[in-house]
């Protein structure tokens, strides 16, 4: 808990990055992990939506679909592929941290580095299997 | 026996003891979504169309499998959002309250998903 007591002034999160870090891979990472968890929450209520859409019949199920096949509908969908992917690769990433391997500073930088690649191909091989689809269809 | 003034406790400006059980809850969610939302995302690309999602909602393991992945999914992102809330909010009745509405929201959106799911499989 990050509660200050009564009068106290000491530095609150976020505080280091900016004034007192210079913006690095590591940390620029970490925040991204919790920005893309924040998106991921709100895409899991999308996600429930969908499922009481699929649970209420045909008609609540395609005005789901209309809406996902949407413009807004394909870039917030893109923006949630993003986010899964860069968690779930970054997640494993922490898991390793978790279990006591890879937090050599190269290695820390190599795993880092891997996770923004595997993310972004994941991004675009789903984002052009959906186009693939839309077109398709 | 502790040295330490119990007011320190009260006042949260030291361990209250219950940390390790959110962190280990966290990783515990983590780890059974690394293959549920992995299975979930390739089922998906064959979900776009209403009758193919239901037939495949309506399969108990998937049911099942689905069920999993949203108690985990709410529960894990919950977690989450309370430490977000925790180290960026300081204004105290907006820390409480959204600290409050994220577990209200994630709790029914379980529920009304699980619920769902029950519907789907009993084909109602």
């Amino acid at each position: 808990m990050s509660t200050p007591s009564s009068g106290s002034r000491r530095p609150l999160s976020p505080f280091m990055i900016g004034p007192y870090y210079r913006p690095q891979l590591t940390s620029m990472l970490s925040i991204l992990h919790r920005a893309t968890g924040v998106a991921l929450s709100a895409g899991a209520l999308g996600f429930a939506w969908w499922l009481l859409a699929v649970a209420a019949g045909p008609q609540q199920h395609s005005m789901f679909a209309s809406l996902a096949r949407s413009i807004p509908g394909i870039v917030l969908t893109l923006a949630f592929v993003f986010s899964l992917s860069y968690h779930w690769f970054n997640g494993l990433r922490h898991l390793l941290w978790d279990v006591g391997w890879g937090f050599e500073l190269p290695r820390a930088y190599a795993t880092g580095w891997a996770v923004v690649a595997l993310a972004s191909l994941s991004t675009l091989g789903v984002g052009w299997a959906m186009l693939a689809a839309r077109s398709g269809a | 026996m502790s040295l330490r003034d119990p007011l320190a406790t009260a006042r949260g400006l030291g361990s209250a003891k219950s940390g390790t059980g959110h962190w280990m809850s966290q990783r515990i969610t983590a780890v059974a979504l690394v293959p549920l939302s992995l299975w979930f995302t390739i089922a998906a690309f064959g979900l776009g169309e209403y009758a193919d999602a239901r037939s495949f909602l309506a399969q108990p393991l998937n049911a099942v499998l689905c069920a999993a992945l949203v108690g985990c999914v709410f529960y894990h992102a919950q977690l989450g959002l309370q430490v977000v809330i925790e180290d960026y909010i300081h204004v105290r009745w907006l820390e409480i309250g959204l600290q409050i509405a994220v577990k209200f929201i994630a709790f029914l959106a379980a529920l009304a998903s699980l619920l769902a799911i029950v519907r789907i499989v009993l084909g109602s």
